[in-house]
């Protein structure tokens, strides 16, 4: 092997060398900046906190209670007739994120809404859980930060919220469906 | 940065010895005190040396602030009241600390506007004026970043608001959000590591305002008529001329800090932020500190949250091409009828656009949000290359000497009306 020269049309040995170490380090440095990045990311502990159990027999209809999931709030709505009927009477694809509120619930347990407590704007609590609270245009809930509106479905209906309030994951866990496992 | 020569003598053996080994001295003899400054500087030009000194402050009292404070969620609140109590003079260098936060801002938009109104921005100062866009963009981010460590309702709610900004991004959003949280939500770890980049953040901007610095020596201060040095009649040193009026215009700013610092220390806050950070509770009217609600009021008056995110970030990083948007030939607005009108304009439009920001976001000002929200843009982007091109600015001084001590020699010469200083 000569060495290299620009009327050699072969490439030599150290046009290898040139190409592939800068490539190795360049694969090595990514890799090592990985750890870096990943290690922002949720912990074992966090992780670990990702479900939580409630008790629905003491909630009256018409009643909300809030329970604490992830560092989040879930609300809980025991929905009256006249609420679950208004969310059914809208038809769904006329609304900004449509989704029938069948969707929205378990069946045989269309009373119970269970939903992420926070607006899919920028993360504020929607108030509507209390009972001196506005509850908005649609009798659901409604954001004080930026007037984003939900109904008693959840769904948005107006304001700058991009998305209805989030259906967490969950199940009942007894056949008299009184008990729910968030997660 | 070497445009004159250097007048420095060493005046001892040791400073020979080391005048030879690192010319440190000789540099900053050369950069800061016989460095050729404009004779017509007014007081606006104070403000870099002002915001110097904001910088300073500000890097003393935090790293004293971070002897005593607890980046947990169940210590922080409390550590913060410690210090106010307990800790011996804490109550001084937390409220300079938190005022001098407040300061800092006021002093970086009047040096912004200064530089708008004399284009500052135009050539051959836009790498200046660049580099002072990404200190203004890191001291926005330290600023927020400081302002969660209290950890009450306030620093709360406006991390989640803040950093749910990221959720706005399409398909990664989410993922992003619960990278910067390190959770499900803004928790303890998410304070921890707000706690870290709050420290490193400063330094970055010291390392940034040594590029500035260091660019302004290159191209040298522009000055009130925006027409370059020329001769030397038209600079002063900057020892003892420029030094001194800065200093006076650092008294006259310390005498305004240190009346908030003694006899208002919480008026530029929130009342809600003595109250502890409460996951579960969003305050009814979430408000950023007072230097965010003109970008704040951008973000609001968009219905839609992409939308209003994207329109919030480009409001300021449209201030980093002025330099190309401003087609005007003449640098200093003091010559341009016409775009002056437009400058006070848009001075006005950003003050009520403040003023929006703090108000609730629903009926008449959401309304008059978007009007100013429209003409911020508008500026930039149509007021800016349409006025430079269709205006006639009025004669220039043919140098700043002239300005300064009247036409002179030049009496009733007759001055082109079409602007061409550069050709002069």
């Amino acid at each position: 092997m000569s060495s290299h020269d620009d009327n050699n049309p072969h490439a030599s040995r150290r046009d290898f060398l040139a190409i592939a170490g800068p490539a190795f380090a360049a694969v090595g440095g990514a890799i090592t900046l990985w750890p870096f990045v990943s290690q922002m990311n949720p912990d074992a502990g966090a992780l670990a906190l990702s479900s939580t159990e409630v008790d629905l027999a003491p909630v009256k209809e018409g009643q909300a209670i809030t329970v604490q999931w992830r560092g989040k709030p879930v609300f809980i709505r025991y929905r009256t007739k006249k609420e679950i009927d208004e969310a059914r009477s809208v038809a769904a694809r006329s609304l900004p994120d449509p989704q029938a509120d069948a969707d929205r619930t378990k069946k045989g347990a269309e009373q119970w809404l269970v939903l992420v407590g926070v607006c899919t704007h920028l993360g504020c609590i929607p108030k509507g859980q209390s009972v001196g609270d506005v509850k908005g245009d649609y009798g659901g809930w409604f954001c004080p930060c930026h007037g984003s509106h939900y109904d008693t479905s959840g769904r948005i209906r107006q304001g700058p919220a991009p998305k209805n309030l989030e259906v967490p994951q969950y199940a009942f866990t007894n056949d008299a469906k009184t008990k729910i496992k968030i997660g | 940065m070497d445009q004159h020569e250097s007048t420095y003598k060493p005046g001892s053996r040791t400073a020979k010895w080391w005048d030879e080994r690192l010319p440190v001295m000789r540099m900053m003899h050369g950069q800061f005190v016989d460095f050729p400054t404009p004779r017509n500087l007014n007081y606006f030009w104070t403000f870099g040396g002002i915001l110097t000194f904001c910088l300073a402050i500000q890097l003393v009292s935090g790293i004293v602030l971070a002897m005593h404070y607890i980046p947990s969620a169940d210590l922080a609140f409390d550590s913060v009241e410690r210090i106010r109590r307990d800790v011996n003079y804490g109550w001084l260098i937390r409220s300079m600390h938190a005022v001098g936060a407040s300061m800092f801002f006021f002093a970086v938009y009047v040096h912004i506007f200064r530089g708008l109104y004399y284009g500052s921005y135009k050539a051959p100062r836009e790498v200046l004026w660049i580099i002072g866009v990404l200190i203004y963009l890191v001291m926005m981010a330290t600023a927020f970043l400081g302002y969660t460590l209290p950890w009450g309702q306030m620093s709360f709610w406006g991390a989640t608001v803040i950093t749910n900004f990221f959720s706005a991004i399409p398909l990664v959003g989410s993922t992003v959000v619960t990278w910067l949280w390190g959770g499900y939500s803004v928790t303890g770890t998410t304070l921890n590591r707000f706690y870290s980049l709050h420290y490193l953040l400063p330094f970055v901007i010291a390392g940034l305002v040594v590029l500035h610095i260091w660019a302004l020596h290159v191209a040298g201060q522009n000055n009130p008529t925006g027409v370059e040095i020329k001769t030397k009649s038209d600079s002063v040193p900057m020892s003892p001329f420029a030094v001194m009026k800065d200093l006076f215009a650092l008294g006259v700013f310390a005498m305004l800090f240190a009346w908030f610092v003694f006899y208002a220390p919480d008026y530029l806050g929130h009342a809600d932020n003595y109250v502890e950070a409460n996951p579960l509770v969003t305050p009814p009217h979430i408000v950023p500190e007072w230097y965010f609600l003109p970008f704040y009021a951008i973000l609001r008056a968009v219905p839609s949250k992409l939308g209003g995110v994207v329109l919030m970030f480009a409001a300021v990083a449209i201030l980093a091409f002025v330099s190309w948007l401003d087609t005007s030939r003449v640098r200093s607005t003091k010559y341009r009828p016409v775009y002056r009108w437009f400058f006070w304009l848009f001075v006005i439009t950003c003050l009520a656009l403040g003023y929006l920001g703090a108000k609730p976001a629903e009926g008449v000002y959401v309304f008059w949000a978007r009007i100013f929200t429209f003409y911020y843009f508008a500026h930039f982007l149509l007021v800016m290359p349409i006025v430079g091109l269709i205006e006639t600015p009025k004669p220039l001084p043919r140098s700043i000497t002239e300005a300064v001590l009247g036409k002179g020699a030049g009496a009733g010469s007759p001055v082109a009306a079409a602007a061409s200083p550069e050709k002069r």
